[in-house]
């Protein structure tokens, strides 16, 4: 059979979660087909075909999906699900959204947020905010499954699938957007930044976020912040990184003012290198860092900027 | 109108688990047990509608083990009206849970659920998703802010790229998230008063759920552990290992 990814997109530009999804999927079932549900994506589309090991996409083109209410999507993913034996989706806002529904409606199990597939039925997932990895064996029967996009390569370039217009599903009427307040920046996503640098509730306040700005503006990082910056009302929802929030992998993670919660570590200790600056040098985060700074926060985030434009670093909002 | 609030216990999210050495699961003797954190943001937002005269009663369920009738007297000691224990001892899975949970709804008829978005212990993030999809119902996941109005709510949703709302008839299931509210504590008077308010039990027998776990558990093991690194002194220094030693600024 086959294995259907649902891409994540914006109705104008295709995320990477989607190439990296398919890479998973490529290893539970070939071939990999894709779905592109949206309003005017064509170009979605052409992207997603051109995603080395993809063979098909399907097209739902239609102001019903415009926004992935799970309701919709649901029964779209239901009405083309017989040819394939596994169903897959990053673990994006969208994809937690609408899988299990689609889960529950085949009377199968749902596997959230693998982190490796070792064969096509046998998955390592983390429990407890990562503190413990389960590996657990689907039973026969349709796989629906949810992907932490940070641990799979993307799939390269180079595929030439064909893009097939599939029909609406039914509305079922339950939902319907009504609107939405996304955080506009010039900086690169969170997930897929290759530098991230963080606060914590040791920033003291939403301006003080603009010492972090200044340095991630420098390194072309991408700002992120622990849930009890957030909870602050400090920066919003989008910025969290944790157990709850986003999880990220990024080359070098720098988490400032930041004591290191379990829920928060588990959102970031994949990183490959980690740098934490914290006046208090007991800090669990100094646990999990390669360096670390015993500092004050509000000395050492101007001098960084200071020592970076030293250095040569412009202040160009880069990619 | 009714509004139903399923409960989980788990572990104490301040508590580090230990995963045990046979590699079966992780460790639950003598470690401290609590209402899983999302579920009391669930429990506070039923109450506080109760409170303004919006819902007529709070339900409370939890499925799990006979000391889960502990967690039900956290949500009545919070204001929940009444609970019902639904016993099954080991691991149940989301999918037996929702199927468990529509039954419930079936005999109760609430007009809203309200469900944590994930439980601490197992991460899974599906439970409320599927008990709206087994009961045809709208969602309103990761919920940031509810107004009911007739026959709909208006939920605001934590989203990937910030704040979207979602428009659901009602009935409907919504999950929380961290910011939909602050959950009190109870009350000595509270907790004692919850004592006195019922606790049906039942078992999934009762509604017909087979609570067999379908996913095969293999085995449960550590993550990698990092090696902790070392102290820098200065910036000036933590730019340096960052650029000649890390190699990634």
């Amino acid at each position: 059979m086959a294995s259907l990814v649902i891409a994540e997109h914006n109705n104008q530009t295709l995320s990477d979660a989607t190439a990296k999804t398919v890479t998973a999927a490529a290893a539970v079932s070939a071939p990999v087909h894709v779905l592109v549900a949206g309003q005017n994506c064509d170009g979605v589309a052409q992207a997603a075909a051109k995603i080395a090991g993809v063979e098909k996409v399907l097209l739902a083109d239609d102001a019903l999906y415009a926004k992935m209410v799970a309701e919709t999507m649901e029964t779209l993913i239901l009405s083309v699900v017989d040819k394939y034996d596994a169903i897959l989706a990053p673990a994006t806002s969208n994809g937690k959204n609408c899988l299990p529904r689609v889960a529950a409606k085949l009377d199968v199990p749902q596997i959230s947020e693998i982190l490796k597939v070792i064969s096509p039925d046998t998955f390592e997932r983390p429990i407890y905010a990562g503190n413990a990895i389960q590996t657990v064996q689907a039973p026969a029967g349709k796989k629906v499954i949810t992907v932490r996009t940070t641990v799979f390569p993307a799939a390269g370039d180079g595929g030439n699938a064909v893009v097939e217009k599939i029909a609406t599903a039914a509305d079922p009427g339950t939902a319907k957007f009504a609107g939405e307040a996304l955080s506009k920046s010039d900086r690169p996503e969170l997930t897929s930044a290759r530098i991230v640098i963080s606060g914590g509730r040791g920033l003291g306040s939403g301006e003080n976020f603009k010492l972090l700005d200044k340095v991630a503006d420098r390194l072309h990082a991408a700002v992120g912040a622990s849930r009890a910056a957030v909870d602050a009302g400090y920066v919003p929802n989008d910025y969290q990184v944790g157990q709850t929030g986003k999880v990220v992998a990024p080359d070098l993670y720098i988490a400032v003012g930041i004591s290191g919660a379990i829920q928060h570590l588990a959102g970031m200790k994949d990183s490959k290198v980690i740098a934490a600056i914290n006046k208090d040098e007991d800090a669990p985060i100094f646990q999990i860092a390669d360096y670390g700074l015993v500092a004050d926060l509000f000395q050492a985030l101007p001098e960084m900027d200071e020592e970076l434009a030293k250095r040569g670093y412009g202040q160009d909002k880069g990619t | 109108m009714k509004v139903l609030v399923p409960v989980k216990r788990v572990i104490d999210y301040n508590v580090k688990v230990r995963v045990k050495a046979d590699q079966t699961g992780v460790d639950l003797a003598n470690v401290k047990m609590s209402m899983n954190p999302f579920d009391e943001i669930a429990v506070e937002e039923a109450v506080r509608l109760k409170e303004k005269g919006k819902v007529a009663e709070v339900i409370a369920v939890s499925i799990g083990p006979a000391q889960a009738s502990e967690t039900l007297r956290t949500a009545l000691a919070m204001g929940a009206d009444r609970g019902i224990l639904v016993k099954a001892d080991g691991e149940v899975e989301p999918l037996a849970v929702a199927k468990i949970l529509k039954a419930i709804v079936e005999a109760e008829q609430p007009g809203l659920v309200i469900t944590g978005k994930q439980a601490i212990d197992d991460d899974s993030n599906q439970t409320g998703q599927m008990l709206a999809a087994l009961l045809g119902w709208g969602q309103g996941t990761f919920a940031h802010k509810l107004e009911l109005a007739e026959g709909s709510a208006r939920i605001e949703r934590e989203v990937d790229g910030g704040l979207q709302t979602v428009e659901v008839k009602l009935p409907a299931i919504m999950t929380t998230d961290l910011r939909l509210n602050e959950p009190r504590y109870a009350s000595l008077p509270n907790i004692m008063k919850a004592k006195k308010k019922p606790i049906a039990e039942k078992t999934p027998g009762d509604y017909g759920v087979d609570t067999t776990p379908r996913l095969k558990i293999l085995k449960v093991t550590e993550p990698a552990k990092r090696a902790a690194g070392v102290k820098v002194k200065s910036v000036a220094e933590l730019l340096d290992k960052l650029k000649n030693e890390a190699g990634v600024i």
